[in-house]
């Protein structure tokens, strides 16, 4: 990947609060991250998981309860999340990779059915409510995240942004090390021909789990972001809905390919914000995006462009 | 708490009441699958759709067309719904799912996911996501029965028992036909069925128009009982699918039986420990991944 264009999204990440609204841009960033793990998993090691809302709710509460409740800092609280959700995973994942293709897909999306429940039903979660109200503390007990300062006349919580964006980094840099790594070359050699494989003496089981745990983990860490960024976990984070939109992020932008899920986290949530006037009819709009897709371009926006330049993105 | 056998049994039977639902969805499933390897996520949409079908045919269709005292009848509406339904499902097939069969799997699932979010979202928008009753259920229907152990009402009975006797028709033409064993055949070798002159194309077509056939033929039986409302079949598919996992999608006989008989266990849960009725068909999905990873009645490929 060219070093120029890494160069060029990271000062645009520093710059944006300063450009764009930075709420949008921090929620931007939680999707893009959540996305990016998905295609971690689905990318790379071929799983289709319907159930990532699981890990991206679940840690959402669990961060919502430790920096609401139990008072931890924020780093803390966002810690715990990823912690949850990378326990869940391996939970979820070493039940899930005992079944192939779709039945894989059918049982982490039941998997993910149970979490929902227990989301609705506990008494720590909030019922329908939720929990609302997250503080978002000091960081490391001394930086305010919740300091706004004044941005051109607009109040903007700067401490925050910057936090959300390093995180982001660090998760999106995880992700692509592993991509890199020769445990990404093993995931990619299961993801084309798994008999061929095991011949060759890997413990494919193993690899699939390992990738489901890490991609559990860091959709887990978007969601505790973004518990933060909005000071809510809602059931809206752990229902079968937001499972699909992630897998929608993931196929619109290119799957397997490491730029993809930005671009089609960024194209959803604009689409959202911009749409939000319409109502209930974006579930219509999501709906119909997905349908396209999967008739007309497949390999999404960047694997598209990807194929006309000849270059893998 | 006392646990009555009267008390287990009445909610034995409400379970076996949703059971008949499951086994109904799921065979359908069993049966689209078989034939197109596609698992059909808009398959509670359907079901959903089935049941508007009737409501609509009942409140709305008489002064649409110019005639305010005309109302499709549940009965013409058992039939009329999976007709309307089938034909929404051969256009789907015809159009779209066509054009997936030679990419992964995977696509068929995720199209007709999209399908689910734009069938469910249109009708958000139209109609109450907390439900409209459906008030047509015959007089003959209503009422309940003695069953010597408890009363149970008329209707549900109905439900029971015709649905079992669709469950075990579709079991009997499949398993025991000259057109059943066309089916069968071209599950294992497409090719093969080809080259001895039979239309495989319009078979698979057939197959998934009667598949969500079924699916409105429970959505209509369901409307009279719960509320027809929008979110009716995103409720649903889950719960089916976590039905499906523990059977497996290989014996049609496999996923009747385990849809009757998680419906029972669910209805049983309900008195021993109510809390945990809406998760028990998950958790026991859990234990067969563990135990039986393949499924009751699946074959491992």
């Amino acid at each position: 990947m060219n070093k120029i264009l890494w160069k060029i999204l990271v000062i645009l990440g520093l710059a944006a609060p300063f450009i764009v609204y930075p709420v949008f841009m921090m929620k931007l960033l939680c999707f893009a991250l959540f996305a990016s793990a998905f295609n971690l998993l689905l990318g790379y090691a071929g799983l289709l998981s319907f159930g990532h809302a699981a890990f991206f709710g679940g840690a959402s509460y669990v961060t919502g309860y430790l920096v609401k409740n139990s008072g931890l800092t924020p780093e803390l609280g966002i810690l715990g999340g990823t912690l949850f959700a990378a326990l869940l995973g391996y939970l979820v994942g070493s039940l899930a990779i005992r079944r192939q293709g779709i039945y894989f897909a059918m049982v982490t999306l039941a998997l993910a059915q149970i979490v929902y429940f227990i989301a609705l039903k506990a008494p720590f979660t909030g019922g329908e409510d939720g929990l609302q109200g997250i503080p978002r503390g000091r960081l490391f007990g001394m930086l305010d995240l919740g300091q706004i300062y004044s941005i051109g006349g607009s109040p903007v919580a700067l401490n925050l942004y910057y936090f959300i964006f390093a995180l982001f980094c660090l998760g999106f840099w995880i992700i692509y090390r592993t991509i890199n790594s020769p445990f990404g070359q093993v995931l990619k050699a299961i993801r084309e021909n798994e008999p061929r494989a095991v011949s060759l003496g890997y413990k494919v089981e193993r690899f699939k789990l390992m990738a489901f745990v890490i991609s559990a983990a860091l959709a887990g860490m978007a969601g505790s972001m973004k518990s933060l960024v909005f000071q809510l976990a809602s059931l809206t984070d752990v229902s079968w809905h937001t499972s699909g939109e992630v897998v929608l992020m993931t196929l619109l932008g290119g799957v397997g390919t490491v730029l993809g899920p930005l671009v089609g986290a960024f194209t959803v949530v604009t689409l959202q914000s911009e749409l939000s006037s319409v109502g209930s009819w974006i579930t219509v709009i999501i709906g119909v995006t997905f349908v396209v897709c999967v008739l007309l371009f497949r390999r999404g926006f960047v694997g598209e462009l990807g194929r006309l330049l000849k270059k893998s993105l | 708490m006392e646990l009555s056998f009267q008390m287990v049994m009445s909610q034995v039977m409400l379970g076996l009441n949703n059971g008949v639902f499951y086994a109904i969805l799921s065979l359908g499933l069993a049966v689209i699958f078989g034939l197109l390897n596609i698992v059909n996520f808009a398959h509670g949409a359907l079901y959903m759709l089935g049941a508007y079908v009737a409501l609509l045919g009942f409140t709305s269709l008489g002064p649409l067309i110019g005639m305010p005292d005309f109302h499709l009848n549940y009965w013409a509406a058992l039939i009329v719904a999976p007709l309307v339904v089938g034909a929404v499902g051969i256009v789907i097939e015809k159009t779209m799912l066509s054009r997936l069969y030679k990419f992964d799997h995977l696509y068929g699932l995720l199209l007709t996911f999209g399908l689910a979010l734009i069938i469910q979202g249109v009708f958000t928008n139209f109609f109450n996501v907390s439900g409209d009753p459906y008030d047509a259920k015959p007089e003959i229907l209503g009422g309940a029965v003695n069953l010597g152990f408890m009363m149970f009402p008329k209707y549900r009975l109905w439900v029971i028992v015709i649905s079992l006797l669709v469950c075990f028709g579709t079991w009997f033409v499949i398993e025991r036909t000259k057109l059943g064993s066309y089916l069968r055949a071209g599950t294992e070798n497409p090719e093969l069925v080809k080259a001895f002159g039979v239309n495989v194309p319009l078979m698979i077509t057939l197959t998934y128009g009667y598949g969500v056939a079924l699916a409105a033929f429970a959505g209509v039986l369901a409307a009279p009982i719960y509320s027809v409302s929008p979110v009716m079949g995103s409720e649903m598919i889950i719960t089916v699918f976590a039905v499906v996992v523990i059977g497996g999608m290989g014996s049609i006989m496999g996923s009747i039986v385990t849809g009757l008989l998680l419906g029972m266990v669910e209805g049983f849960t309900k008195v021993v420990y109510a809390p945990a009725s809406s998760t028990v068909i998950f958790l026991i999905m859990v234990l067969v991944l563990l135990v039986k990873p393949a499924g009751l009645f699946g074959r491992e490929s």
